[in-house]
């Protein structure tokens, strides 16, 4: 059986890591490129790069980026942030990212999805779904969880896997920045649901919270940022907790 | 000189760092006589069997593929075509290996088998330095079965060989590139091979 996965997610705003702290032995804090391979040496199973720049030079800066994060990392890594059109993806394809996360451009144009997957294949297409619990449903929302699409997150979810999404990337916004553990009974759910790997993100504050969300949540890989970049949690360390306690994973 | 086979498919950037990491020049090519003289051969792993196979039968490479003396690296669809018959496309391939090409039993996994994964009972010089067991990164969807020509076998929901050898040429279904440290060895493994 595959391992479950331990995912650090790094935002990038015109080309820097946005929160690159306390570091140790990295020649530039803030660094994405280094930051990346720090991961990987620590055992880092996959990497996020997602870009939060809001301007055309802070595109360009990213892909420039993604094509010496490819050149530097041997592991697998998934970029996302602002894409689009098939055009976008296609380029960060090509400077050498393994997979493209979609997000809101999907939920305004589910076609993208089968566009994209049809194109390169399911294995290149993670949907980032984030939702919030309101009225007894999880919604979905978008553009950073401002806008309430109205979509329920089971029902979008089985959608894009339909569509021909190879993961879903869920994020809970009311566990997000809680550190209070993930939101396991949502991932349970959709775990039961869709055919895909799902990853879990959004309040991850404990290594206990990792060790449930994969005894009982059911999910395929966890997606974490200031645990880790803070240092709070070390992946090495945190692996070996996990293996102690009879899950699989890659040490 | 490392050639890499050019048969118009997908995304190779991290394959062709992976060989410039290792110190290795390298051409992207589908031209006989270069891929003839190359020390070292890779088949690269994205695309699909039976389109794959087509283009390798457009640009004229059947024989050429078969009879080249140097070492020869298959990964991922590169490996499959390298053997004799595909599920995908329900398509003949090469015939270098023995083996029959299966689309992977979803006797309760998901697929495609994406992620980590252990490769066992590991035999040759493409795993010096390898411990058993070792984890490696795979994406896939169908899988060689087992036979003689077998070099290791990873579990998912069946066994299926991970990697293949018959005289000069190798297979992998694993990506070495994208497989951290012990994917950096194998590779600077399989150059070693013929120095």
């Amino acid at each position: 059986m595959v391992a479950k996965r331990l995912i650090p997610c790094l935002d990038v705003h015109e080309g820097k890591t946005v929160k690159g702290v306390n570091f140790v032995n990295l020649r530039e804090v803030g660094d994405p490129v280094q930051m990346g391979k720090f991961y990987a040496r620590e055992g880092a199973d996959e990497l996020v790069y997602l870009d939060i720049s809001a301007t055309k030079e802070g595109r360009k800066t990213f892909i420039t980026l993604v094509r010496s994060v490819a050149r530097e990392l041997n592991i697998p890594f998934t970029v996302g942030g602002g894409i689009s059109d098939i055009d976008h993806a296609s380029a960060l394809l090509d400077a050498g990212a393994d997979k493209i996360t979609l997000n809101s451009a999907a939920i305004c144009n589910p076609g993208l999805i089968t566009e994209i997957s049809k194109r390169y294949g399911s294995q290149f297409v993670v949907v980032a779904i984030d939702a919030k619990f309101e009225q007894n449903r999880w919604m979905v929302m978008s553009r950073g969880g401002t806008k309430d699409e109205s979509k329920i997150l089971s029902e979008w979810a089985v959608e894009a896997c339909e569509r021909g999404a190879g993961e879903i990337l869920f994020t809970s916004m009311d566990h997000d920045g809680t550190k209070s553990g993930f939101a396991c009974e949502a991932l349970s759910d959709l775990c039961k649901i869709i055919p895909t790997p799902v990853i879990a993100s959004g309040g991850a504050g404990t290594m206990d919270h990792f060790l449930t969300l994969f005894q009982s949540c059911g999910a395929d890989a966890a997606l974490a940022a200031s645990v880790f970049h803070n240092r709070e949690i070390v992946i090495g360390e945190l692996k070996s907790y996990l293996h102690q306690n009879g899950i699989r994973v890659r040490l | 000189m490392t050639a890499i086979v050019d048969y118009g498919t997908g995304n190779i950037f991290s394959l062709c760092n992976a060989i410039e990491k290792q110190g290795n020049e390298f051409v992207v090519t589908c031209d006989p006589k270069l891929i003839y003289s190359a020390d070292h051969i890779i088949l690269p792993g994205v695309g699909e069997a039976s389109s794959v196979m087509r283009e390798i039968e457009i640009r004229s490479l059947t024989d050429t593929l078969k009879k080249v003396k140097s070492p020869v690296l298959g990964i991922c669809i590169g490996m499959q075509v390298m053997c004799s018959f595909s599920e995908e496309g329900e398509t003949d391939t090469l015939g270098i290996f023995k083996n029959r090409v299966n689309k992977i039993k979803s006797d309760g996994v998901k697929i495609p088998h994406m992620g980590w994964n252990r490769v066992e009972n590991l035999k040759g010089p493409l795993y010096d330095g390898i411990d058993e067991g070792e984890w490696f990164y795979f994406v896939h969807s169908y899988a060689p079965d087992i036979n003689e020509d077998t070099i290791s076998f990873t579990n998912y929901s069946n066994l299926f060989s991970s990697s293949l050898n018959r005289f000069n040429f190798y297979g992998t279904q694993f990506h070495p590139e994208k497989s951290g440290a012990a994917g950096e060895r194998f590779l600077r493994n399989f150059f070693m091979l013929n120095k």
